[in-house]
């Protein structure tokens, strides 16, 4: 990585136009930007949401996800990646989360972009604990993310 | 003095965010558990060695029954759930 990545932690919303050309103007080798934005669901399991509670482990997200953009850059030939994470009181339609990557060409940005939100998915030391109309209960992991984060790694250890 | 953090679902079952506590020589995890569930009652036992609990020492996950000294930092938690 030619540039210092950005991990940030942080209640507030952030703000998507700022953090692409922070990205796009990393360098002007940049010739692709990928981003992904998550957003708070209205819908969980068939149950309406009304809110959203997120926790996390302060210095030990931020190390977490660093790591995980540490090995992106092993993998992959990008210029820089910037994640932010919200934490607190969130309403469906609210921003969530922010993966961007910057790179020469599209291919490493796409790649890199999905394999660190699919292992932030799994390593990331968040919480959620949705409400509901019946009440508050704590998200489950699900299997399916775990088996996501799982395929980059078979696909590795097959070369 | 190590401290010792729970988050989620484990800290509201145990009613108690972080705890310290003094480890006189180098313990193993599954003996801090019996320190903890002196401090905290009978009823912590089950929620800390739980088949899903997750632990950290001094930021990095943890498996097996490692062992923690009096200045770390350890830490239970559920399986995570961001992005």
């Amino acid at each position: 990585m030619k540039h210092e990545s950005r991990v940030i932690v942080q209640e507030q919303p952030f703000d998507f136009t700022k953090e692409y050309s922070r990205l796009k103007s990393a360098s002007m080798e940049v010739g692709a930007v990928s981003v992904f934005m998550g957003t708070v669901r209205d819908l969980n399991d068939g149950d309406e949401v009304v809110g959203l509670k997120l926790e996390h482990y302060p210095g030990m997200t931020e190390k977490e996800v660093s790591k995980i953009i540490d090995e992106a850059d092993e993998r992959w030939d990008i210029i820089t990646a910037t994640v932010i994470h919200r934490i607190g009181h969130l309403a469906p339609g609210d921003e969530i989360v922010f993966v961007g990557v910057s790179s020469q060409h599209r291919s490493d940005a796409f790649q890199a972009c999905e394999f660190i939100m699919d292992y932030l998915k799994t390593k990331a030391t968040i919480w959620k604990k949705e409400t509901v109309v019946e009440g508050e209960r704590w998200l489950k992991a699900r299997q399916s993310d775990i088996d996501v984060a799982n395929r980059w790694r078979i696909i590795e250890s097959a070369d | 003095m190590a401290r010792v953090i729970f988050f989620a679902s484990i800290r509201e079952a145990l009613g108690r965010a972080d705890i310290e506590l003094s480890i006189y020589e180098d313990t193993k995890i599954s003996k801090l558990i019996d320190i903890l569930t002196q401090e905290g009652g009978q009823d912590w036992r089950p929620v800390l060695t739980e088949e899903n609990v997750r632990s950290a020492v001094n930021h990095e996950i943890v498996t097996g029954d490692v062992m923690v000294s009096n200045s770390d930092e350890i830490a239970f938690f559920p399986p995570v759930t961001g992005g």
